[in-house]
């Protein structure tokens, strides 16, 4: 069963590989010389992408004390007790969403499992800012729902009571709706994986379906929860668009505030190291609870079980169950933009909106590939040279996933600006020329920044597909006289087929919804959808947004349909 | 195999891309290149008439001023950019500290731009005026009942006030110039008072204001008038009959006046094309433009006896505080602390 297509049906998102662990205590493994190229090409790798942020992280050192000493009087509890908020509300919902979708679409038969089995991933392709406006539109105390109520029922300002969109409650809502996918995704791949003996064996023992699911299939598939949690919360921690138009401080708007508005970069980089810190805790949750994780992988034949036959009534709660975060996380968002979109159309789609698409699905496609080919380079070699060195590498070049584009972009434009200007420099004095801005005036910046940002995902997938080839194979194919690289590429790439599409879709994905970095290192004349959508949303007018809106939605869409195509494959595998 | 396909395609666009990507530009003469915080749609339409009538192409990047600052900063004298152009005087004044402006002399512009609009030293100069005066419900307040932004403060508009949050800039721009016309002192006490007649936390931008005091919510908001000129002329009849529920009151009228800032553009320290550069500011205070940003973007002309549009004149004339903008900018960071501690979110 190694050809288990998915990332999905692993949650080795952040965590070294227990093989490697072992290799590495054992005291016959093989020693590499200090110059050893794998070792060396890991690390330089992990360097380059950790500057950004170490870059951010040194403008600690400049600081005085005086504004943090300032924020920490005034505005510093409220940052800390939103975000842990925020991350509390957004596991909630992401748990509770993501684990009974994935657990009735995989074990229970119901009508329209197959078509739930792939429509719950399409939350995913809505990025967080644009269902914000659009629930915003739709339930603000102005908006068509609560005028209706009011020329209904005759109420005016005070009759009567109505949720509050934009308030720490409606940014849970809003980034639990879109970012279940991830627990779903990978709950649902460690379900339909798990050993059907184990849960067969559990019933006949005697415990009901309820007591079966708690005491044995949850816990089975914690750590790929976890893993799937951990991503949800690490996009929760680096939401700025979402919190910042409902009113929510959170570290992101603070660290926002406080660099600019207080012109203060080292307060700034204070607050990311916080931020960092609190990252760095959601990593050993996520590793401590994933340190079992090989007793998952060992059941080498999964009888394919029946599923569940659920009576109707079972079945019409299971069909609101998977259609409730279909409805409110997709279907509602997205015809409320089309309906807006086709007002504008007509306006807003010509010659210059194709060209978005394309700048979009360009940017999307570069850095999906990019990623890839850095994280099958990082993961591979973590796998040839598991020293402690190697693995804290590759640790260090995942940081960035947690931290906001805004933060990342700065972070990106110092180092490169620094290489511009030296190469600039050194060119006028020995060759008379000048090279101007040959990468932070280029789309090579944003590519650097897009690596930086989500690294994270790609190496995560690859890591875990790799974990999961026994490293037998490995000593086989080098006895019969391959090299590593050809290991790599004959013997690894073939069997992690559906793993390297998982990691390539979910940075596709990824970056065509990114806007903070996009919005601050493009080139000239360059624009994306993102962009453009943010551009005029935040300028209110959200009814000329929705085009590009619908086209990100769309464009994201084929990604994640052809994911859970080769998700459900696996399954029938 | 999918997924080799799926391969082959990225890489045929990534090999499109590579070639995409313009080789090092030649310092072209009919060329200028254009950092704008003001968002492309607009700003492009001017551009194109500055284009057709001089035969200079504009490269323009649109993002939030901050960004741009910090992107001139690190770039330094390899920066593409020859001119900033922000929404507000105190990025402007922050650029000009930052050193990546540059002292231009234009009689034009000198003659053109009243000098509190403007940088004394012709670092930057005011494009267009954007008023932030009250706006408040026809039906539930009357104008009598309304003088000062201080008054605001009082005990009669307890949960009636709705304004954005602290995070904005013409909030911190608002506080500032209270400061440099009060002192830190009594705006700090103005300012915990005004917040406690906030009718809801500080959400949403300056139309989500109008439409929450066209809806009840509240009886008086804090906005620039060019929001409710969007609404007001905008296709969405929604957010037009909620323009019509509110009327605009001009407040200090007898003092300091009602507080302007100005959108504005520099020449930055390490230009290229500068001449190139003063032609477009030039041209972006012509009537021609000065009065389109009035029809198009409802903000007030920078440049006198501009004629303006019938929705302005609609709201009367007014008089605007005429406190130096520099100023703005140098209090912006005091005005935040101060929010902070009155608990202005």
């Amino acid at each position: 069963m190694l050809d288990g297509v998915n990332a999905a049906n692993n949650g080795a998102m952040f965590v070294a590989p227990i093989s490697s662990i072992r290799r590495w205590c054992n005291p016959f493994s093989r020693q590499w010389p200090l110059w050893d190229p794998w070792r060396l090409g890991v690390m330089l790798v992990a360097i380059v992408f950790a500057l950004p942020v170490l870059t951010v992280l040194s403008f600690i050192l400049y600081g005085d004390t005086q504004v943090m000493s300032h924020l920490a009087e005034t505005v510093l509890l409220n940052y800390i007790s939103n975000t842990v908020w925020l991350v509390l509300g957004v596991s909630y919902g992401t748990l509770s969403i993501g684990i009974v979708c994935a657990w009735l679409v995989s074990v229970c038969e119901f009508p329209g499992r197959r078509w739930f089995q792939w429509m719950l991933l399409l939350p995913m392709a809505m990025p967080a800012y644009i269902i914000a406006y659009t629930y915003t539109g739709m339930l603000d105390f102005a908006g068509p729902v609560q005028t209706s109520l009011r020329e209904w029922s005759g109420w005016g300002y005070g009759d009567y009571w109505f949720p509050e969109i934009r308030s720490l409650w409606g940014a849970m809502a809003m980034l639990s709706l879109v970012l279940y996918p991830y627990v779903y995704l990978l709950a649902r791949a460690a379900f339909m994986q798990q050993s059907g003996a184990a849960l067969e064996a559990s019933r006949i023992l005697g415990a009901g379906p309820w007591r079966s699911f708690f005491k044995v299939a949850l816990p089975m598939a914690r750590p790929a929860i976890i893993a799937g949690l951990s991503l949800a919360l690490m996009e929760t921690l680096a939401d700025f668009g979402t919190v910042q138009y409902f009113g929510v401080d959170t570290f992101t708007t603070g660290i926002f505030r406080t660099w600019y508005g207080l012109g203060d970069s080292a307060a700034a980089a204070q607050l990311s190291a916080m931020l960092l810190v609190m990252v760095f805790a959601l990593v050993v949750i996520e590793r401590y609870s994933r340190r079992r994780v090989r007793y998952h992988h060992h059941s080498l034949q999964r009888a394919r079980q029946p599923r569940y036959q659920l009576n109707r009534r079972q079945a019409g709660l299971a069909v609101v169950a998977c259609l409730l975060p279909l409805l409110f996380g997709f279907l509602l968002p997205f015809v409320q933009l089309l309906m807006w979109a086709l007002e504008t159309a007509a306006e807003m789609v010509d010659e210059a909106y194709l060209q978005l698409v394309f700048n979009s699905l360009l940017l999307a496609s570069m850095a999906a590939m990019l990623a890839l080919f850095l994280a099958l380079f990082m993961a591979y070699g973590q796998r040839l040279r598991p020293v402690l060195v190697v693995q804290f590498a590759v640790r260090v070049a995942s940081m960035g996933y947690a931290i906001p584009g805004t933060v990342i972009a700065v972070g990106v434009m110092i180092p490169l600006a620094l290489l511009d200007q030296s190469l600039d420099s050194w060119l006028r004095v020995n060759w008379g020329i000048s090279s101007g801005l040959l990468f932070s005036g280029t789309l090579v910046a944003l590519m650097f920044a897009y690596i930086v940002r989500f690294l994270a995902v790609s190496i995560g997938t690859v890591e875990a597909a790799l974990t999961k080839i026994r490293p037998s194979m490995d000593d086989a194919a080098r006895s019969l006289g391959y090299r590593p690289w050809q290991v790599l590429r004959n013997v690894h790439m073939p069997i992690m087929r559906g793993s390297l599409l998982t990691a390539v879709l979910m940075v596709f994905v990824d970056v065509l919804k990114e806007l903070p970095a996009t919005l601050i290192l493009r080139p000239f004349d360059f624009n994306t959808l993102a962009v453009r959508a943010y551009e005029l949303a935040s300028d209110e007018r959200l009814a000329d947004a929705s085009t590009a809106a619908v086209a990100i939605v769309l464009v994201g869409i084929v990604p994640v349909l052809l994911l859970s195509r080769s998700i459900s494959r696996s399954g029938k595998n | 195999m999918l997924f080799q396909r799926f391969i082959t395609g990225l890489l045929l666009t990534s090999s499109l891309l590579v070639t995409s990507i313009p080789a090092a530009q030649a310092d072209d003469e009919k060329l200028v290149h254009l950092y704008s915080a003001r968002k492309e749609a607009l700003i492009k339409p001017v551009l194109d008439q500055f284009t057709e009538q001089t035969g200079i192409k504009v490269k323009l990047i649109t993002s939030k001023a901050d960004a741009l600052l910090k992107r001139l900063q690190t770039e330094g004298r390899n920066s593409p950019a020859d001119v900033l152009l922000t929404t507000d005087a105190g990025r402007l004044h922050r650029a000009r500290e930052a050193g990546v402006l540059q002292p231009i002399e234009s009689e034009v512009l000198n003659s053109a731009v009243p000098a509190n609009y403007r940088d004394a030293d012709g670092y930057w100069y005011g494009l267009s005026l954007r008023a932030r005066p009250i706006v408040y419900a026809k039906d539930r307040v009357k104008p009598e009942q309304l003088s000062t932004y201080e008054a605001l403060a009082q005990k009669d508009m307890k949960g009636r006030v709705c304004i954005r949050s602290s995070n904005n800039i013409y909030n911190q721009s608002l506080v500032a110039s209270m400061i440099s016309s009060r002192g830190e002192v009594a705006t700090e006490a103005w300012a915990t008072d005004f917040v406690n007649n906030f009718a809801r936390p500080p959400r949403g931008g300056d139309r989500d204001q109008i439409k929450a005091v066209a809806a009840g919510q509240c009886d008086v908001a804090v906005v620039n008038t060019y929001y409710l000129g969007v609404m007001l002329s905008g296709g969405k009849t929604s957010e037009r009959a909620a323009g019509e529920k509110v009327a605009v009151f001009w407040p200090n009228q007898n003092d300091r006046g009602t507080h302007v800032n100005v959108s504005g553009a520099g020449v930055t320290a390490h230009a290229r094309h500068r001449d190139n550069a003063i032609k477009l500011i030039e041209f972006l205070t012509t009537s021609q433009v000065q009065s389109w940003y009035a029809r198009v973007n409802h903000e007030y002309p920078v440049v006198d006896g501009v004629e303006s549009s019938e929705l302005l004149n609609s709201w009367g004339e007014f008089k605007a505080d005429t406190i130096n903008l520099t100023e703005l900018g140098r209090l912006n960071a005091d005005a935040l602390r101060l929010m902070d501690r009155a608990g202005w979110r």
